[in-house]
């Protein structure tokens, strides 16, 4: 009787010991992978930014302008239209270029290419890149998101 | 060594149980001896790492806004500077090359068999770890190829189903590659991973010890059939003299690199200009990068880039589990030296087009 109670108890205080043990594990493990998380840090999203002067982007050209934490491409088609996109390869994630000699908008990480209108035409791009409206006012390009 | 201090010493620590052994240690010699050098050039740069680490990180400063300027000062004002880095920067590539040629000997002689399946285990893991050291070390200077670099080498994690935006997002320390990065990448690099790497290493050269240097079956067989013993060499001085003799090798090999080519610090990243053409990741990279070059968008209706990481993994996977996935049997030995020599020609012809392209100045 005794024995059956010894082990009991036994088994019990074993059982205690290991919630305890697994706790003490919980309470490190969880504030360390909260910690290795980077917080999201609200950030105002941009919706429109000045892209420079319109004069100075020739046909033909591009020009890459910050916009917001990201980068945008503005560019000037041979037939004097200007364009916007967002700046983000589909691909991985890198800057794309305007590629005069292939009128075409290039990407150097892994040759991705897009056409004038944003769509994703050869190389390794899943998806188009994000079109921008754009405006002209007193000779400064304005590129905003569309809503 | 003054006999009272040798006797004081030897009560404390069990400095004569290891000479003894030391002593009766043998290392077994025939045609492919050459190749158990490279494990011992290995750690010998890993050494070299660890020194040059640490004085780079005397004037490193581990922010965007003066890492750039913090190595460009190391390379043009402290003397010596330009030295301590361009030997770190070559040792680092050295060592993933040794490392690697490691990897493959011991595949090509089958040296992971029973009872080293731990050995060859931690061994896999060191190497990428290795490759961990050269991503989150590439970062460091905050060049512009080193930012494009990171910013590819981690977006890759996002195809990842479930935790790809998770695994971004802890890489980078935030949405974008930014200083958070760079802050983080360092902490992985001097901290996290020597810490890391330093453990495992214990174990792996604990286990080489513990089983002695593994014998390949073609030379075991050819014994068996000659009936002669294998040869062995004495480990001291003998074998210990001959490892002497490939750490100078390294390390002339090293000081020439470092004097002659020494490592460019190129332009500062700006994280608002494009990618600059011919772009590239470290040599080790060059056939993981080629090959996402050549996947399509969509392959049968799935995400392409899904599909080669998926692939890379599952061939991770098979590496790390190779002792248990290869059999004992001649014929299954055969298979694992030709799934080798076809990895092999894989990645260095990868490498090829990727070299071949980069020449070319990367026009499309």
């Amino acid at each position: 009787m005794s024995d059956t109670h010894a082990t009991g108890r036994r088994g019990l205080l074993n059982w205690l010991l290991g919630l305890t043990g697994g706790g003490v594990l919980a309470s490190v493990i969880y504030p360390l992978t909260r910690y290795l998380t980077p917080p999201e840090i609200p950030e105002a999203e941009t919706h429109s930014v000045s892209a420079g002067s319109a004069q100075a982007l020739v046909p033909n050209s591009g020009r890459v302008v910050p916009f917001g934490s990201r980068a945008a491409i503005v560019i000037r088609t041979s037939g004097g239209e200007l364009r916007a996109f967002s700046a983000t390869c589909t691909h991985l994630d890198c800057t794309v270029q305007f590629r005069p000699d292939l009128q075409r908008i290039w990407c150097a990480c892994h040759n991705g290419q897009y056409d004038l209108t944003g769509r994703n035409v050869a190389g390794p791009p899943p998806r188009p890149l994000e079109a921008y409206d754009v405006k002209v006012k007193d000779d400064q390009i304005v590129i905003a998101r569309r809503s | 060594m003054p006999g009272p201090f040798r006797a004081w010493l030897d009560e404390r620590l069990p400095i004569a149980d290891v000479l003894a052994m030391l002593r009766h240690k043998t290392v077994p010699q025939h045609r492919y001896s050459l190749w158990y050098y490279f494990g011992g050039m290995t750690l010998f740069l890993f050494i070299v790492q660890v020194i040059t680490g640490g004085l780079l990180l005397l004037y490193y400063r581990p922010s965007s806004s003066e890492a750039y300027e913090s190595v460009a000062f190391i390379v043009t004002r402290v003397p010596f500077g330009w030295l301590v880095r361009s030997v770190h920067a070559w040792s680092a590539n050295l060592m993933v090359a040794m490392a690697v040629a490691h990897l493959f000997s011991v595949l090509f002689l089958h040296a992971y068999r029973r009872p080293r399946e731990l050995t060859w285990i931690s061994g896999v893991l060191l190497l990428l770890l290795t490759l961990a050291f050269g991503f989150t070390g590439y970062l460091l200077p905050w060049n512009e190829v080193s930012f494009f670099a990171t910013r590819v080498g981690t977006d890759i994690a996002a195809t990842i189903p479930g935790i790809g935006h998770f695994i971004v997002r802890f890489l980078r320390g935030g949405d974008d590659v930014t200083g958070a990065t760079l802050t983080r990448l360092f902490g992985f690099h001097v901290a996290i991973l020597p810490a890391i790497v330093t453990t495992l290493l214990a174990l792996h050269l604990f286990l080489v010890q513990r089983h002695g240097m593994s014998v390949p079956p073609s030379v075991e067989a050819r014994a068996v059939h000659d009936h002669k013993a294998i040869r062995a060499i004495p480990f001291i001085p003998h074998f210990a003299l001959h490892d002497l003799f490939a750490w100078t090798v390294a390390l002339a090999l090293l000081a020439g690199l470092s004097t002659f080519i020494p490592w460019e610090l190129g332009i500062k990243a700006d994280p608002f200009a494009p990618a600059p053409a011919g772009i590239r990741p470290e040599w080790y990279f060059l056939w993981t990068f080629e090959t996402l070059k050549h996947v399509p968008a969509t392959v049968a209706g799935i995400n392409g880039e899904l599909l080669a990481v998926a692939g890379l993994g599952a061939a991770a996977l098979g590496v790390l589990l190779l002792p248990f996935l290869a059999g004992e049997t001649h014929r299954s030995r055969r298979v694992v030296v030709w799934t080798g020599l076809v990895a092999l020609l894989f990645m260095a012809a990868m490498t090829m087009l990727a070299v071949q392209a980069s020449l070319q100045g990367a026009t499309p």
